[in-house]
């Protein structure tokens, strides 16, 4: 996104971490607040003077409103320093991000990459333990190591055998040394392989979503009448289990957007207000089918930016769009109270919930859930659940407190919250008083 | 004639090396390669004492050593597993559905003899 997308989200990150209503500063600057309000929402662009009064009067320098890192990467630093242990100035995490540009996005990579280095040590170890190929080669050597041991030992230590039981013996050696040669080079043939290793370790639901972002989340060439989506599933260049999975997304893209063309769908949703549910309505179609529709709508149409994610039953995360102050760890430890997992309790019950994220970023998202079975139903046959919820994220301010939520435990600062899984890093709440 | 050991191992090779030295030690050994059907060569039998493979083929070495303490018959037979899985799970498992001794291979001649004759004479 560029960075003059991310100027009015940095304004108001700043207007409410000093506390500040958008109408004092609006009147401080001489602007309405109904117009500052579309600067914040970064729907109009901002520069010269109004720029430099702005940052006046958040107190900050007008660099760092231009410059400023973006939320995202801010919330991959403070991970990277939760699990690192304590030891970094998380409250000046900022600071350093506007200071250190270079640096902070190599904090911000590096964390990445170790996650995705455990992750891929984990399948590694996996498959050592229970790979029955892996399994099966060793099993063959150690049964010819241990059979030409037992021969070798009885023609070394045997007095007296006869000339026909020791042929036999040499023999036995002999079939067992050839069987040993060729089972050893198998096992160093499977264990050099280390890209079909790294491919099936990676993560094909990141590899996909790394796709997808360079699309802006949006696939053209399923949006005609008859769309060719193996050419786009074998232009995407995938292998593996990532191939399979582009395969099954570009399949269920194709559905949404033929029950959901993108011209009707895209008047539809201006004139509804993006709203979900009579969305739905006006097409008959399932919700998540909407939401689905609404997170892959193009980008450069003026669409508000809108997040996705989907998971199964079990809570994991099987599709994530995120957007400028929402994302999701995909590794696990998610804050419980998005609707995508209470969904999950409620089944076909859509849930609506106006929320706002811990301090420093204050975010707040509008997101709307469901939880629908999945498949044709059965008799006897409980069909498997999957939980769809998009995200509006700082949508116009709501009569109504919005219900504080968080990213992880590890880096919330909220200590007295009734859902907390496991203690937040300590810097987190030592050093930003919260 | 003597005691009778049934040796339950699809590996030829193997078969015919413990088969020498234990009968070179007065046994009188039975084989057995599949693990579907080795319970009943061993109500066929019964042998004094069996060594058992844990990968068989058709059946695991760890649900047959299940049967086996399970039957009136075969309970108290004495039984060495062997096996080319050393963890220590599966030695624990192995003790744990009754099993007297627990090998991993490669072994040597002399260890198994030396049990196999050690059992008989406790």
């Amino acid at each position: 996104m560029p960075t003059q997308r991310l100027v009015g989200s940095r304004i108001r990150e700043k207007r409410l971490d000093r506390g500040l209503r958008q109408a004092a500063v609006a009147e401080t600057v001489g602007i309405s607040p109904s117009y500052l309000n579309l600067i914040e929402h970064n729907r109009r662009r901002i520069g010269g003077k109004l720029l430099a009064d702005l940052a006046r009067v958040l107190g900050v320098d007008t660099s760092l409103l231009i410059d400023g890192a973006d939320r995202e990467m801010l919330d991959e630093m403070r991970s990277a320093a939760a699990v690192s242990g304590g030891q970094a100035e998380v409250d000046r995490t900022e600071e350093l991000a506007a200071r250190y540009p270079g640096w902070s996005r190599l904090i911000a990579t590096q964390a990445r990459r170790i996650e995705m280095l455990d992750e891929k040590l984990r399948v590694l170890t996996d498959r050592l333990a229970y790979d029955p190929q892996l399994a099966g080669s060793l099993h063959e050597v150690i049964s010819a190591v241990s059979a030409i041991r037992s021969s070798a030992s009885i023609l070394v230590g045997t007095e007296e055998l006869d000339q026909d039981w020791q042929r036999r013996f040499h023999e036995n050696i002999h079939k067992d040394s050839v069987r040993l040669a060729a089972s050893s080079e198998a096992l160093i043939t499977y264990l050099e392989a280390p890209q079909t290793l790294v491919e099936q370790a990676g993560t094909p639901f990141e590899q996909v979503e790394s796709y997808l972002a360079k699309t802006g989340f949006h696939l053209a060439q399923l949006e005609s009448d008859q769309p060719d989506v193996a050419r786009v599933v074998n232009e995407a260049g995938f292998t593996g289990a990532a191939a399979q999975h582009f395969q099954t997304i570009a399949e269920r893209y194709a559905g949404d957007a033929a029950l959901l063309p993108l011209g009707p769908f895209e008047k539809a949703c201006r004139r509804t207000g993006y709203h979900p549910a009579l969305l739905a309505q006006e097409f008959g179609v399932p919700l998540a089918t909407v939401m689905r529709r609404l997170a892959h709508l193009p980008r450069d149409k003026d669409h508000p930016p809108i997040g996705l994610a989907i998971c199964d039953a079990s809570g994991a995360l099987t599709y994530a769009k995120p957007v400028p102050g929402f994302s999701l760890p995909r590794s696990g430890g998610a804050c419980p109270l998005w609707p995508l997992f209470g969904a999950l309790s409620r089944p076909l019950q859509p849930l609506r919930l106006d929320a706002v994220l811990p301090a420093p970023n204050s975010t707040r998202v509008l997101c709307y859930a469901v939880a629908e079975p999945q498949g044709l139903a059965e008799f006897d046959f409980v069909p498997p659940l999957q939980s769809t919820m998009i995200v509006f994220p700082d949508p116009p301010e709501a009569e109504k407190a919005p219900r504080p939520i968080g990213v992880s435990c590890r880096i919330c600062p909220r200590i007295d919250c009734a859902s907390r899984r496991e203690p937040a890093f300590m810097g987190i709440i030592g050093k930003t008083g919260l | 004639m003597g005691k009778r050991v049934l040796l339950i191992e699809d590996e030829p090779n193997i078969i015919e090396a413990i088969s020498f030295i234990l009968s070179r030690d007065g046994w009188t050994v039975h084989t057995h390669e599949d693990g579907t059907t080795a319970m009943d060569k061993v109500l066929g039998l019964p042998p004094d004492m069996i060594i058992l493979d844990v990968m068989l083929p058709g059946r695991s070495g760890f649900d047959i050593l299940r049967d086996l303490r399970a039957s009136p018959v075969t309970k108290d037979i004495p039984v060495m597993m062997l096996t080319a899985r050393g963890q220590e799970k599966d030695r624990e498992l192995a003790l744990r559905l009754g099993a007297n001794h627990f090998m991993t291979k490669p072994f040597s001649n002399a260890e198994v003899r030396d049990y196999v004759r050690s059992l008989m004479e406790a």
